[in-house]
C-alpha cells in the first residue's frame, strides 16, 4: 500500500479498530461505537429480557437454573504483562482480553470456534480464545496480536502480510496472522498446499485466501 | 452461558468427588469437568448444557503418552490432539490414529482438544444444537426434528426410532478400529472399559450416551502393541477437504500374508450413532485376498443394516467406496 490519503472515513477502514488515535475530530470509531452501544442499550432493554426467557423444550436443569456464582480469582501473563484479575466464571478468554483487557485485536467472528478469527497463542500454541474460559488460564502465557509487533515494529508475518495486501475487510488478519505465525514453529511440510492446510482454522470471507499464503510462504523462506 | 461455579481439581480423586456430586454423567449433567473446553463451552453458549458446577481438571497429571512394557502405548486423558497425532511411536505404529486426528476440526482446535474430551465429543446434528427444534437426545421425550428434516449429515447405522444423531469424532473412529481400551477412575475405584462398550446405541434412550456415571473421570487409553506387519489408513469424506465433519469415513487396520488378509479391523464413522465397529465387514475380509472384488463384498456387507432416511440416502454407497477405498490404502501402501 503506498499512500493513504487522509479521510477519515477511509482511515476508519485501514485501521479498523481506531487503534490509530485522534483524528480530526479527536474522536475514533471505536470511541463511537462504544457510546452508540450504551445508548443503544435504552431502547433495546425490553425485548431483550423477554428473549432471554428460557426457550420451550430447554433442558429441566436449565430452566430451573437461578444461581448466583462467585468470582473466581485468575493470574495470566499477556504480551509479557502479568495480570491478576477476578472475573465471573462464564468469561471467555477472548472477551477478557477484548473486555477485560483492552485488547480488542483479538476478533470476535463466530464466537463458537469455526471462524479462527479469535486466535491468539497459550504457551505458544495457537487456540480459539472464545472456545476456552479465561478462568482455566492460570498461570499461562498468552500472546495476542498486540503482543506480536506494533505499528512502528512490525512482526515479519504482520509486514508480509501489508507487502502482498492479505486482507480486504481486516476482521480475520489478527486470528490468521497468529495462525501464521504458530504454524512456522509446528510440523507442517513446506508447499503451498500444506500451508493452505495449516490455514484451514482461519476463514476470510473476502477471500485474501492467494495473498495470505502468499505472506506465509515469504515469511518462511526467510525464517 | 448460565451462570456456574468454577473449581480446579488438583487431583483425580478431587475430580472424581467433584463429579459424584452431579445426578447422571450424560444429558444435564448438574457436573461437568472441562478440559480443552472445544465442545462443553460451544454447547454451554447454546444453552444445550448448563452445568451448575464446572470442574477443570487441566491440572490432573493425565498429560503423558508412554511406552508400556507389553509394547502398547498409554496415552493420558489430557494429551492434547495435535500433540498425540505428531508423537513418533503413533506415527510409526498407529499411523491411522494419527490421520485420523489431523483429519479432525482445525490445528486451533487440536491444539485445545483432549484424548479423554474427543472421546466425549457430542453430536453436531443441528437440532440438538437448537434449543427451538425438538430433540429426544437434548430434552428426552420431546421427539426428533431431524427425522423427517435436513437429515444429509445424519447417521444410517445404529440408528432408532428416537434418534438418527451421528457421533462426529474421526479419533473415536480410529481407536474402535484399534480395539483401544479406556481407563476410568470412579466412584467405585479404577475399571477399564473396551471402546466398543464404552458407547451405548441411542435405542430409546438417546440421552445416554456412554456407560459413564457421575464421578467417573476417564484417566488414560491404552492400545495393545501393533501386530506385526499390520497396516492401517483413515480416509475421511466430507463437503470440504479441511476443516469439517465427516459425511463417511473408514479406519482399517489389517495384517496381510502373501496377498491374504488375515487379521482385520475395520470401523466407519460419520455413517453411526456410535464410532462403528463392523464385524460383518471383517469376516468378509479375513481369509480372502487382497482385491477389489472382495473389498467390494465387504464394504456391501458392513452397510447391509444401514437405516437411511430421504437427506442421508446417498450416505449408504459413499460409505461403500470409502470403505472399499481406505482398504485399498491400507493394503496397497508400501
Amino acid at each position: 500500500m503506498t499512500h493513504v490519503p487522509d479521510m477519515p472515513a477511509l482511515r476508519d477502514e485501514v485501521c479498523p479498530d481506531g487503534e490509530q488515535t485522534g483524528g480530526e475530530h479527536g474522536i475514533t470509531r471505536r470511541d463511537f461505537l462504544t457510546q452508540l452501544g450504551a445508548a443503544g442499550v435504552v431502547v433495546t432493554s425490553a425485548p431483550l429480557a423477554t428473549a432471554a426467557e428460557p426457550a420451550a423444550g430447554a433442558p429441566a436443569a436449565a430452566a430451573g437454573h437461578e444461581m448466583h456464582a462467585s468470582p473466581v480469582s485468575v493470574r495470566m501473563n499477556v504480551n509479557g504483562q502479568e495480570h491478576a484479575l477476578q472475573l465471573d466464571t462464564r468469561t471467555t478468554l477472548l472477551d477478557c482480553l477484548r473486555e477485560n483487557l483492552n485488547l480488542p485485536g483479538t476478533k470476535k467472528g463466530c464466537d463458537h470456534g469455526q471462524c479462527g478469527a479469535c486466535t491468539v497463542h497459550v504457551n505458544g500454541k495457537r487456540v480459539n480464545s472464545c472456545l476456552s474460559l479465561a478462568v482455566m488460564h492460570e498461570g499461562d502465557r498468552i500472546t495476542t496480536i498486540e503482543g506480536l509487533g506494533s505499528p512502528e515494529k512490525m512482526h515479519p508475518l504482520q509486514a508480509a502480510f501489508v507487502e502482498h495486501d492479505a486482507y480486504q475487510c481486516g476482521y480475520c488478519t489478527s486470528g490468521q496472522i497468529m495462525s501464521g505465525v504458530a504454524l512456522l514453529r509446528e510440523p507442517w511440510g513446506t508447499t503451498d498446499e500444506d500451508v493452505k492446510h495449516a490455514m484451514s482454522g482461519n476463514i476470510c470471507r473476502c477471500g485474501a485466501y492467494p495473498n495470505i499464503v502468499a505472506a506465509v510462504q515469504q515469511v518462511r523462506k526467510h525464517a | 452461558m448460565n451462570e456456574f461455579q468454577f473449581h480446579r481439581a488438583t487431583t483425580v480423586a478431587q475430580a472424581v468427588k467433584s463429579g459424584a456430586q452431579s445426578g447422571t454423567a450424560q444429558m444435564g449433567a448438574e457436573v461437568r469437568f472441562v478440559a480443552g473446553g472445544t465442545n462443553l463451552v460451544d454447547l454451554m453458549k447454546l444453552h444445550v448444557e448448563s452445568p451448575r458446577q464446572v470442574v477443570d481438571i487441566n491440572g490432573l497429571p493425565l498429560d503423558k503418552i508412554e511406552r508400556m512394557p507389553n509394547g502398547g502405548l498409554r496415552i493420558g486423558a489430557l494429551v492434547r490432539n495435535s500433540a498425540l497425532a505428531h508423537d513418533a511411536n503413533v506415527m510409526r505404529d498407529y499411523p491411522v490414529l494419527s490421520q485420523a486426528l489431523l483429519s479432525g476440526a482445525s490445528p486451533q482446535l487440536r491444539n485445545m482438544a483432549t484424548t479423554g474430551g474427543n472421546l466425549l465429543q457430542r453430536t453436531r446434528c443441528q437440532y440438538f444444537r437448537d434449543l427451538a427444534h425438538e430433540c429426544n437426545k437434548r430434552n428426552p421425550g420431546s421427539g426428533c426434528s431431524a427425522m423427517d428434516g435436513y437429515n444429509r449429515t445424519l447417521a444410517i447405522l445404529g440408528t432408532s426410532d428416537a434418534c438418527i444423531a451421528t457421533n462426529p469424532s474421526d479419533m473415536n473412529v480410529a481407536l474402535t478400529a484399534l480395539e483401544a481400551t479406556i481407563h476410568v477412575q470412579g466412584v467405585k475405584g479404577e475399571r477399564t472399559v473396551a471402546i466398543r462398550d464404552f458407547y451405548l446405541l441411542p435405542g430409546s434412550t438417546p440421552h445416554r450416551e456412554t456407560v459413564l456415571e457421575p464421578g467417573d473421570v476417564i484417566t488414560a487409553v491404552t492400545l495393545a502393541a501393533p501386530a506385526a506387519g499390520s497396516r492401517s489408513a483413515y480416509l475421511k469424506l466430507r463437503d470440504r477437504a479441511e476443516y469439517e465433519f465427516a459425511l463417511a469415513s473408514a479406519a482399517v487396520v489389517a495384517t496381510v500374508e502373501a496377498g491374504t488378509l488375515r487379521r482385520v479391523r475395520v470401523a466407519l464413522g460419520g455413517v453411526g450413532t456410535v464410532p462403528w465397529r463392523s464385524p460383518e465387514g471383517e469376516q468378509a475380509l479375513e481369509g480372502k485376498a487382497v482385491n477389489a472384488a472382495n473389498f467390494r463384498a465387504a464394504a456391501e456387507a458392513a452397510l447391509q443394516q444401514a437405516r437411511p432416511r430421504q437427506g442421508n440416502a446417498y450416505k449408504v454407497e459413499l460409505a461403500k467406496r470409502c470403505l472399499v477405498r481406505a482398504l485399498t490404502l491400507a493394503t496397497t501402501q508400501a
